[in-house]
C-alpha cells in the first residue's frame, strides 16, 4: 500500500474542498474518501487504489433514513447497508432493497458499508484486481486482459471492445428499480442525479464508471413514495447459496390488477457494466397480462442485445430464467 | 434474544491483568512459549537501533506507548477492551495489524486480509466488522472489542464456553471470529431457526468444516436467555 497523508473532516464543506484537490474522481484520484472503507482499503491493499491522500467523513452527520414530504425516503449517504436493510420502512415499503442488501458481503461487511461507498463499489474483475495485468479500466490504454481471459463472472450487456466488466452491487440494482435519485454536493453546489443517469457505459473510456466530478460528495439518496398496491422482490442466483457474488439477478417492482400487470420496473444485476434498467422488458410486461407467456417475452427482448464473452454464454439464459422467476415470484397471488 | 451479563468489576479487572500480562510478554503457563521467545529477540532488536528515548527500555516492549520510529507515523489513542493506548501508528496499519503487531493482542486472527473470511471479526461500540479493511487512526473515538476481551481462561464468556462444550471448533484459527461474530449476532434481528443462525454467520468461513457445531454452540446460548 502506498503512503497517504490521513484526516479526518466533520464537515460537508470540509469534505468537498478536500475532494476538489484531486484532479479526477474516477480512477486515479488522488484524494479518496473514507467511509466503510470495505472497497477502498481492499483496493489500497491491492495498489489498485493509490491516493495521495484519504479523508475520513464517518464523522459527517449523513446517516439519518427519514420519510420525505411526498411520502418517499431519503437515505443518507452514510447510513450503513444492515441498518438501511433492516430499517421497518424500508422492509415496508421497499423490501426489493432489504433483499438485495442482506444478499450481499456478510453480517460484518453490512456493519461497515455505507449507502454512497455500495453506489461506487468497484468491479470485482480479477484483471483490473491486479496490476500485473494489463486493464483498461485501471491503466487506459493498455489493453483488455478478460476478454481473452478468464471472464465468467464479466458481463454480457453495455459491454465494449475495450471492457466486459461487471457492476457487482446488489444494492445498486434494487436502486434502478426504486427509481432512486442520487444528490450530491460539489464545488458548484447540490445537485440530482437519477440513478439511470449516474453509471456510464465503459464504451472506450472505462476507467469513467460515473459523473461524479473532482470535489462531488454523495450526501444521500432519495426513493419516491411506493407505487400503491405493488410489490417488490429481489432474486439473485449465484455459485454458493451465501458471501457470493451474483451471476443473475433482478430486481422486480410490479403491481397487478385483474389479471394485468399496472406497473413495472426491471433492473438486472450480475449481467450489465453497469446496474442494468431494462426499459424493454417494462414496455413488455405493461398492461400485458401477468402470466408465462408474457414474462418469457420481456425476457426475451431484455437481452436481446447481450453480447457474450467466451466464458459467460450461460447468463444470457440464465439472466432470462432469473428475470422470470423474479416476475413469477413477485406476481404470485396468495 | 440471548444478553450476556455485565461485567463485574472484578471481572474486568482481572480482564485487565491478563491483557496487561500477555502485554508484557510474560508466559501465562510459567514457561517459555515461542511467542514469548521470538518477541525478545524482537524487542531486543529495536531497543539496539531506537533513538536514545528507548536505550533504558527494558527487553519487553512497553504497549502503552512506541516511540515514533516510521515516518509518517501518527499519535492516536485506541480504547480497546476497557482500556486506553497511547500509539504511534503508520496510517496504513490496518486494525487488525495493529492489534496483533503494535498491542500484542494476537487473539484476532488474519485470514485473507481482505474482508472474505470473518477470522479478523472484532466489535467496533458493539458492532461486528473485519478489522482487515480498516485503519487504525480511524478509530481514535471507537470502543474496540477482541476476543481477549469477552471473557478469560478462568470466566470463560458464555458463548466461549458453549464452543467447548460443543466442540465448536477443530484448528481453532477461524474460532475467535466466529465468536466474536456470534456475540454480536445475539444483539442482531436473527430468527429463530437454525438456518437463521447459518445466515447470520456465513460471513466467518471455517475451512475445517465445524459448521453444525458452531451452529449448535450458537443455538444452545440463544436458548439460555
Amino acid at each position: 500500500m502506498d503512503a497517504f497523508k490521513f484526516s479526518k473532516v466533520t464537515t460537508l464543506d470540509r469534505a468537498v474542498q478536500a475532494a476538489a484537490k484531486s484532479p479526477t474522481a474516477q480512477q486515479g484520484a488522488e484524494v479518496r474518501l473514507l467511509a466503510g472503507g470495505t472497497t477502498l482499503i481492499d483496493l489500497m491493499k491491492l495498489t489498485v487504489e493509490r491516493p495521495k491522500e484519504v479523508v475520513d467523513i464517518n464523522g459527517l452527520p449523513l446517516d439519518k433514513i427519514e420519510a420525505t414530504s411526498s411520502g418517499g425516503l431519503i437515505i443518507g449517504a452514510l447510513a450503513r447497508n444492515s441498518d438501511v436493510a433492516h430499517h421497518p420502512t424500508v422492509q415496508r415499503d421497499y423490501a426489493v432493497l432489504s433483499q438485495a442488501l442482506l444478499s450481499g458481503a456478510s453480517p460484518q461487511l453490512r456493519n461497515m458499508a455505507t449507502t454512497a461507498g455500495n453506489l461506487l463499489q468497484r468491479t470485482r474483475c480479477v484483471y483490473f484486481r491486479d496490476t500485473a495485468h494489463a486493464c483498461n479500466k485501471r491503466e487506459p490504454g493498455t489493453g483488455c486482459s478478460a476478454i481473452d481471459g478468464h471472464n465468467r463472472m464479466l458481463a454480457i450487456l453495455g459491454t465494449s471492445k475495450d471492457c466486459i466488466a461487471t457492476n457487482p452491487s446488489d444494492q445498486n440494482v434494487a436502486l434502478t428499480a426504486l427509481e432512486a435519485t442520487i444528490q450530491i454536493q460539489g464545488t458548484k453546489g447540490q445537485r440530482s442525479v437519477p440513478i439511470h443517469d449516474f453509471y456510464l457505459l465503459p464504451g472506450s473510456t472505462p476507467h469513467i464508471e460515473t459523473v461524479l466530478e473532482p470535489g462531488d460528495v454523495i450526501t444521500s439518496v432519495t426513493l419516491p413514495a411506493p407505487a400503491a398496491g405493488s410489490r417488490s422482490l429481489y432474486l439473485k442466483l449465484r455459485d454458493r447459496a451465501a458471501y457470493e457474488f451474483a451471476l443473475a439477478s433482478a430486481a422486480i417492482v410490479v403491481k397487478v390488477n385483474g389479471g394485468k400487470i399496472q406497473h413495472a420496473r426491471v433492473a438486472l444485476g450480475g449481467v450489465g457494466t453497469r446496474p442494468w434498467r431494462s426499459l424493454e422488458a417494462e414496455k413488455a410486461l405493461q398492461g400485458h397480462t401477468a402470466d408465462a407467456a408474457t414474462f418469457r417475452k420481456a425476457a426475451e427482448v431484455a437481452l436481446k442485445d447481450a453480447h457474450p464473452a467466451s466464458e459467460n454464454a450461460f447468463k444470457v439464459e440464465l439472466s432470462k430464467r432469473c428475470l422470470i422467476r423474479a416476475l413469477t415470484m413477485s406476481t404470485k397471488t396468495a | 434474544m440471548a444478553k450476556h451479563p455485565p461485567e463485574s468489576e472484578s471481572e474486568r479487572r482481572s480482564g485487565e491483568q491478563s491483557a496487561q500480562a500477555s502485554e508484557a510478554n510474560q508466559p501465562l503457563l510459567g514457561r517459555v512459549s515461542r511467542r514469548s521467545f521470538l518477541s525478545h529477540l524482537g524487542a531486543a532488536s529495536i531497543a539496539a537501533t531506537a533513538p536514545p528515548l528507548l536505550a533504558s527500555a527494558s527487553p519487553a516492549p512497553p504497549v502503552q506507548e512506541e516511540a515514533a520510529s516510521v515516518e509518517g507515523a501518527t499519535a492516536i489513542t485506541l480504547r480497546v477492551n476497557g482500556k486506553d493506548h497511547r500509539l504511534q501508528v503508520d496510517p496504513r496499519t490496518t486494525l487488525l495489524d495493529c492489534l496483533r503487531e503494535n498491542l500484542n493482542l494476537p487473539g484476532t486472527k488474519k485470514g485473507c486480509d481482505h474482508g472474505q473470511c470473518g477470522a479478523c471479526t472484532v466489535h467496533v461500540n458493539g458492532r461486528r466488522i473485519n478489522s482487515c479493511l480498516t485503519f487504525a487512526v480511524a478509530h481514535s473515538d471507537d470502543e474496540i472489542t477482541t476476543i481477549e476481551g469477552i471473557g478469560q481462561l478462568d470466566h470463560l464468556h458464555p458463548m466461549q464456553a458453549a464452543f467447548v462444550e460443543h466442540d465448536g471448533y477443530q484448528c481453532g484459527y477461524c474460532t475467535s471470529g466466529q465468536i466474536m461474530s456470534a456475540v454480536a449476532l445475539l444483539k442482531e434481528p436473527v430468527g429463530p431457526t437454525d438456518e437463521d443462525v447459518k445466515q447470520g454467520m456465513y460471513g466467518n468461513i471455517c475451512r475445517c468444516g465445524a459448521y453444525s457445531n458452531i451452529v449448535a454452540a450458537v443455538q444452545y446460548v440463544r436458548r439460555q436467555a
